[in-house]
């Protein structure tokens, strides 16, 4: 239990995980409270999805700890996970409702035929993500974000406190993207704990209430968007230079090619619109070293 | 035509090669789908140095084989987990050197050079009554592990990475299935032979896989397919008097063609039709204009 009365979904103190023997994060320190809905950000490959398999205790772990927390019911917590869309296999023939239907492998009966209770839990939840007139397609026949939505069904059928998300938004179009993002701030609103890994620093990671950087494999920040997504912490986990740029409440995070002088750093003035902002970028860039544009 | 049904040793053979093949083509779903037809093909030439050592030994042949099968499943699963080896190579080195030990054994000892023709093309002449109750056995063994693991294969022949973070015990599952795959090729041994059990496991799926988007469907479909080309491919040697593993091989083969053949022709009608449609349309978007 937290301070504020909330209880700890799972913990990492000091922890080092990685796979075969190979480090792949270390340092980690973090706590994971019920309730919170969490981003995650980083460049390729530097743990992002490590970090959510730690948080199941599903990598190896060398050092610290990592530890889970338990339901109000002394049971074991429930745990989903979405993978991003391109680690399955495609060829496999199967329809929407059977992928659906995995998720409550531990819950069905030894039997491997379908109770009709199963089939109507899996209506549900594919109702309530918008996919119900899909459950007999094949799985490959669908669109991205509708393949995203089978996957969070998947997640969701078996009634998670804690749901993982492996950049849920990658590749698809925007209104998609929106409409994933509005379905996962209603599951969080429902109570479902959500920890999520994306790229997207300014459609999705900028609007989240907590967000988790990390780089150099380690956690490099951990806090509010206004704490993480600054540019001393970008270009730490990025390597690269990164402008920030605020407009009122928004927040623009843009990578600056290395050349530019005096591209670095933070923009507090407000700008007027996109337009104006990549003009007002590149006249940052250009006055060499300005960083009050 | 009824002259094969008239004899018992036939008798014991179809129903032995029908049990057989419906066993290799419901193990083949998993295999193909998890792209594991070079396991298979190995896992044959293993159990082989298995046979060979039993017979030579005098040592049970379903007992002998069925040891050296999981000792080369278990010793592939051990090496294939270390990255700088790798699954294919692990399978390449472990199977390879487990026959060799068979060929090794046979040039030392050349008087039973038959049998192991036998062995190698599948040979159902001597298939004993105690022989079918064996592969029963081993039959109803593998369906059992199929059907109490069903949805942990299921989910880790669709998802192998995501399957563990929903608490699937995938090392395990992948044990088991392994072993049940060592079984299936010590019961297939004596009706296909070595050199085409791997073709056995791996035909009737694929063929299921062109009629059917549906897993359930593909997984009874393989398993009728296998069942029926391995009925009709012994009762087909009674005729022309080639090896049992040659002609279900054979049986399976064409059975592979006739399909794909199908599939091609009715693409070809399928672009026929949409074009005919198109043109219509055509015709009428002029006629309306």
């Amino acid at each position: 239990m937290t301070a504020n009365g909330r209880p700890v979904l799972a913990a990492l103190r000091g922890a080092a995980v990685g796979y075969e023997g190979e480090i792949a994060l270390r340092g980690l320190n973090m706590e994971l409270e019920a309730g919170e809905l969490v981003g995650v950000v980083g460049p390729s490959g530097c743990g992002k999805t490590t970090l959510l398999r730690a948080l199941i205790g599903d990598v190896e772990s060398y050092g610290g700890v990592i530890a889970q927390g338990t339901r109000a019911d002394g049971e074991r917590l429930r745990v989903s996970y979405v993978p991003q869309v391109g680690t399955v296999d495609w060829n496999f023939p199967i329809t929407v409702e059977q992928v659906v239907l995995l998720g409550l492998w531990r819950e069905r009966r030894w039997l491997p035929w379908v109770s009709r209770r199963e089939r109507e839990r899996v209506r549900g939840v594919l109702e309530e993500v918008g996919i119900a007139d899909l459950a007999r397609r094949s799985i490959r026949a669908l669109s991205g974000g509708q393949q995203q939505r089978a996957f969070l069904a998947r997640a969701l059928v078996s009634e998670p406190d804690l749901l993982l998300l492996d950049e849920p938004t990658n590749g698809l179009d925007i209104k998609t993207q929106h409409e994933i993002l509005h379905e996962l701030n209603v599951l969080n609103d429902s109570g479902v704990t959500i920890v999520l890994t994306t790229h997207d620093l300014n459609g999705v990671a900028s609007h989240l209430p907590r967000l988790i950087c990390l780089g150099e494999r380690t956690l490099l920040a951990d806090g509010t968007a206004d704490e993480v997504l600054v540019s001393e912490v970008l270009e730490r986990a990025y390597g690269q230079p990164v402008l920030v740029v605020r407009s009122g409440r928004e927040r623009y995070v843009l990578p600056v090619p290395e050349e530019a002088p005096g591209a670095h750093g933070e923009d507090d003035e407000p700008a007027g619109g996109a337009v104006e902002l990549v003009g007002r970028i590149a006249d940052a860039a250009g006055r060499g070293g300005n960083r009050d544009a | 035509m009824l002259e094969p049904f008239e004899y018992g040793f036939m008798q014991r053979a179809m129903i032995t090669a029908t049990i057989v093949c419906a066993v290799t083509g419901a193990m083949g779903v998993f295999v193909v789908l998890r792209r594991l037809a070079y396991i298979g093909h190995g896992l044959a030439h293993s159990i082989f140095g298995g046979a060979v050592i039993s017979f030579v030994s005098g040592f049970n042949f379903f007992a002998g084989a069925s040891l050296w099968g999981a000792f080369s499943v278990l010793l592939i699963n051990a090496a294939a987990r270390r990255r700088q080896i790798g699954g294919d190579a692990a399978i390449g080195i472990i199977t390879t050197a487990a026959f060799a030990v068979g060929i090794a054994v046979i040039s030392r000892a050349r008087t039973f050079t038959r049998d192991f023709e036998a062995a190698l093309f599948g040979e159902v002449l001597g298939i004993s009554s105690t022989d079918l109750w064996v592969t029963a056995g081993m039959a109803l063994m593998i369906a059992v592990v199929l059907f109490a693991w069903w949805k942990q294969l299921v989910f880790i022949t669709f998802d192998r990475d995501v399957a563990p973070a929903y608490g699937v015990p995938a090392p395990w599952v992948e044990t088991v299935f392994a072993l049940a795959l060592a079984a299936t090729v010590v019961a297939s041994l004596q009706v296909l032979g070595v050199t085409l059990i791997a073709a056995a496991l791996v035909i009737p799926p694929v063929v299921a896989r062109m009629l059917t988007d549906s897993f359930p469907r593909l997984f009874w479909l393989s398993l009728a397919i296998g069942a029926a080309t391995g009925f009709v491919g012994i009762y087909i040697s009674w005729f022309v008097d080639v090896p049992s593993g040659a002609t279900v091989v054979l049986t399976q083969a064409a059975v592979f063609a006739v399909v794909l053949g199908g599939e091609r022709l009715l693409a070809l009608r399928q672009r026929r039709t949409a074009r005919r449609a198109e043109r219509l349309a055509g015709l009428e978007r002029a006629l309306n204009e």
